[in-house]
């Protein structure tokens, strides 16, 4: 399927769960849907024989500056060999997104690491907790505004 | 030798002392000999060098600069370790293996102790070794260890069975345990050694002998207890210094002790290959000597090409594969022998 | 994560229960098999392994965040080379082609035939490591010091072309920093003559000696199904029975002229996905390899490798994720730029990060020996998990 035949597939069965879509003037079409619907509209893509989106590619925080977060996901599928972009946009102040980890178990350490570096938290991940930062570090480093702590557990920080 | 120190000394206590020391005048020597052959073997199986510059001629003192830095070494106990059994447990693997050495004799007039029981005696002593081991791996209070320690008691003590039953096969032949009488029944040239009679059966027994005793020394294929890359080193992993030193010590002592044994029983021990050409006190020495170390090589060449069993693979070779087959060389030469007779 | 789970089991002619504890274990972060600094948390009931809980971070340099912070595009790459170090080459590989199609730029011919040779010698340098510190985990330690002896061949000629042995800052945007030297297909014909035997050789002493087999055979099984639901890509998948290559199923660079083939696993030791399959993709692999460096050295065009270096890179505000086979499987670039020189985002997805995430589900159940088999038949380099 081309890109526009996904993104009028998802609008007509979502409808105002996909707030934008772009296929020209972009190198990898796109679509942005609303965080809380996130799991179903997976659900969809993975399950639906028309799309088969079984490997999900990457998951990638973004940071858009001005207090908005977001997500990127690429999704691909093997079987019929095409691939779409879904990305979503959360504040800083509530920054929750529904989990796919039921749907594709290699979005568990993805959405863990996007909690780590920038503190989206993920509802209905089984066990959402930093992966490459320490357990007891404070803040989420990949944001904009992130300032380096002065110490952490008694040791200074920048050298 | 026991005479004459007894007349020299006056003192039977200080010459039995001594006399029980003579064997590391072979021990010692031989484990810093082994561990730059070793390290020589397998440097050049693996298309490299290995120590060239200590000493000179390609690095002969390594193993000897080696042991004085481990002389010096700080003595670290971890303080959770259990204290006694850790100071201990060394002491008892060595004295596991250097107790069997009474009684191998070096040749026609070197033997420590003319025992009639003899090799009975070697195989008994021997697993004090285990004991050693179980304690090091207890004492170091390191869950790794503990585990090296378990592998290791299972392992010595499965393959105990096709050992003992291989070195039955070999005394049900020559009638006596005691091990000068069985060499000196083997006197006479290379087809009298005990590897060539009732063939196939004592060859098969040699070759599991062979296999089980890499498992009752801890060498790849059956390095489980200290497989380096699973357990770190097993149940040595907290020793350091000159407890490691004696532990690595009774390893090289203990390798050649079965070494030892192989070549007595099954080729021939200080008999020379050619019948009464270059025989003698000192030729056996010799030959004694160069039999053991060409086992000692097949050890080491062994270790260095094949990988490690998994623990439950090597009990599966233990139980369902060596102990039917040493039951099967055992009833051909008890057969045998009693057909003969 | 301290609580003890003690399970009840009934023993036939007990007549009660006996009570077993399970016992936590951490396998390092300073192990000799985790290759690298990795902490495997590994819940065993006596051998057998109940649950394996990673715990990565131990080598985090913060990539991502560096990239932000740089003054040009071009200063990347010398941090892309540290993430993979075994196989740098590749890395560079995956951004180079990521920043060429978002500047919309076409490199010279010449550039492309070296990028796909050093990009394949890097394959091979990557797999003999791989193939190399697996013989020794598994206990034959013999297998490694050849490979070692036949990485450094590569890795004079690495040296030779751009100066370094190991992290490379070879692969510009737009082209490369050295041109090879006179005598490089010479070079590269006598290292591809040289290595064959090399691999017969490897065949003979490790892949189908029977302890070895008995070790990794029908250890660790990754169903097809499992594997892409876990994203896995590389050797990793392939051992499954996926025949799914970037070079082939999504190229990129002059990969569609070359003639290679994509060995799967096929389960002819023990089952489809063990260990012993994935092993054998990566030895099969190099061999096809060398196949690609003997075609591509022949149709090498003369050229300057300097000509498309842009002067300044501002690409235009925009995102792409283009993906590169390296020899850990897919390695990914999210690329986010706003229009000026620096970068906004540089998201990396990375291979190990995701095979390892695979982990849990193809150890559970095996015994603490079969961990360091499967740990190390998907091949991690923590650079690249922790970036």
């Amino acid at each position: 399927m081309t890109p526009q035949e996904i993104i009028e597939t998802l609008r007509s069965r979502f409808g105002d769960a996909i707030l934008e879509a772009k296929t020209e003037g972009v190198i990898d079409p796109f679509v942005k849907v609303s965080p809380l619907s996130l799991k179903e509209i997976s659900h969809f893509l993975r399950d639906d024989e028309k799309t088969l989106f079984d490997v999900l590619m990457c998951l990638s925080g973004m940071d858009y500056t001005g207090g908005k977060l977001g997500v990127v996901y690429h999704l691909h599928s093997t079987s019929l060999d095409h691939k779409i972009v879904l990305k979503t946009e959360v504040t800083a102040e509530s920054p929750h997104a529904a989990s796919v980890e039921s749907v594709w178990k290699t979005a568990n350490w993805h959405e863990r690491e996007a909690f780590d570096l920038f503190g989206i938290v993920f509802d209905g991940h089984p066990d959402l907790r930093r992966i490459l930062l320490p357990d007891d570090w404070e803040g989420h480093p990949l944001r904009k505004d992130y300032a380096v702590p002065e110490f952490y557990n008694g040791m200074k920080v920048p050298y | 030798m026991k005479e004459v120190l007894l007349g020299a000394l006056h003192n039977d206590i200080l010459a039995y002392v001594l006399m029980a020391l003579v064997p590391l005048a072979w021990v010692v020597p031989f484990a810093l000999f082994a561990v730059w052959w070793e390290r020589k073997i397998s440097a050049h199986m693996q298309d490299r060098l290995g120590p060239m510059r200590t000493g000179g001629w390609h690095g002969w003192a390594q193993t000897v600069a080696d042991i004085l830095k481990l002389i010096q070494k700080e003595d670290i106990i971890p303080a959770a370790a259990d204290r006694k059994l850790f100071i201990l447990a060394p002491y008892l693997v060595f004295a596991g293996s250097y107790a069997a050495y009474a009684a191998i004799p070096f040749s026609a007039a070197f033997v420590g102790s003319e025992l009639n029981i003899g090799l009975f005696y070697i195989v008994s002593i021997s697993a004090l070794v285990v004991v050693g081991l179980l304690m090091a791996g207890w004492a170091s209070n390191n869950k790794w260890s503990l585990f090296g320690a378990m592998r290791s008691a299972a392992q010595i003590i499965s393959y105990e069975i096709p050992v003992a039953l291989c070195l039955l096969a070999a005394v049900m032949v020559t009638g006596t345990f005691d091990m000068q009488q069985i060499n000196q029944m083997q006197e006479g040239g290379i087809f009298h050694w005990l590897v060539f009679q009732k063939f196939p059966f004592l060859f098969l027994a040699m070759i599991m002998y062979f296999i089980g005793s890499l498992a009752e020394v801890n060498r790849t294929p059956f390095d489980i207890p200290e497989a380096e890359s699973e357990l770190v080193a097993g149940y040595h992993t907290e020793y350091g210094g000159m407890r490691f030193a004696l532990l690595f010590l009774s390893e090289y002592a203990n390798m050649f002790v079965v070494a030892a044994i192989a070549s007595t029983l099954f080729l021939g021990g200080w008999t020379s290959p050619f019948g009464d050409f270059l025989s003698g006190p000192w030729w056996g020495v010799f030959w004694f000597l160069s039999k053991g170390m060409l086992i000692v090589f097949v050890q080491m060449w062994l270790r260095w090409t094949l990988p490690r069993l998994r623990v439950d693979q090597l009990m599966e070779v233990g139980w369902k594969v060596l102990i039917p087959f040493s039951f099967v060389v055992v009833l051909g030469v008890g057969f045998w022998v009693m057909a003969v007779r | 994560m301290e609580e003890r789970m003690t399970s009840e089991r009934t023993v036939a002619g007990f007549g009660r229960s006996l009570k077993t504890e399970e016992m936590v274990l951490s396998m390092g972060p300073q192990h000799p098999s985790t290759h690298g600094v990795l902490r495997l948390e590994l819940v065993v009931d006596g051998e057998i392994v109940v649950d394996v809980i990673p715990h990565l971070g131990y080598l985090h340099r913060c990539f991502e965040k560096h990239c932000e912070h740089m003054t040009s595009y071009q200063q990347v790459i010398p941090y892309a080379d540290r993430m993979d170090y075994v196989a740098a080459m590749s890395n560079e590989f995956g951004y180079v082609v990521a920043m060429e199609k978002l500047l919309k730029i076409k490199v010279p011919e010449r550039v492309e035939y070296i990028r796909v040779i050093m990009a394949e010698f890097s394959r091979i340098v990557s797999h003999l490591i791989a193939v190399g510190t697996y013989g020794m985990d598994i206990g034959a330690v013999t297998p490694f010091l050849f490979c070692m002896r036949d990485r450094e061949r590569v890795l004079d000629i690495f040296e030779q072309t751009c100066g370094a042995r190991l992290l490379y800052n070879y692969m510009w945007i737009g082209g490369l920093s050295h041109d090879v030297q006179p005598n490089f297909a010479e070079k590269v014909r006598s290292f591809c003559t040289y290595f064959r035997p090399k691999l017969k050789e490897l065949n003979d002493l490790l892949s189908y000696n029977k302890i070895f087999i008995d070790r990794t055979a029908n250890v660790g099984v990754l169903p097809a199904d499992v594997a892409l639901n876990y994203a896995v890509s590389g050797p990793t998948l392939r051992g499954s029975g996926v025949r799914w290559d970037v070079r082939k199923n999504d190229p990129y660079s002059i990969y569609p002229t070359l003639d290679f083939e994509i060995p799967v696993g096929t389960g002819a030791m023990g089952t489809v996905g063990d260990c012993w399959d994935r092993y054998m993709v990566r030895v099969k692999e190099m061999e096809q390899s060398v196949n690609i460096l003997e075609q591509a050295i022949e149709k090498l065009p003369p050229g300057d490798v300097q000509a498309a270096l842009p002067k300044r890179i501002r690409p235009d505000a925009g995102d792409l994720y283009v993906r590169t086979e390296t020899p850990k499987g897919e390695l990914g670039y999210y690329l986010v730029s706003d229009g000026t020189a620096s970068p906004f985002r540089v998201k990396v997805k990375s291979p190990c990060f995701v095979n390892l995430s695979a982990l849990p589900a193809m150890a559970r159940g095996s015994m603490i020996a079969d961990v360091v088999a499967i740990l190390g038949s998907i091949d991690i380099v923590l650079g690249e998990v922790d970036r």
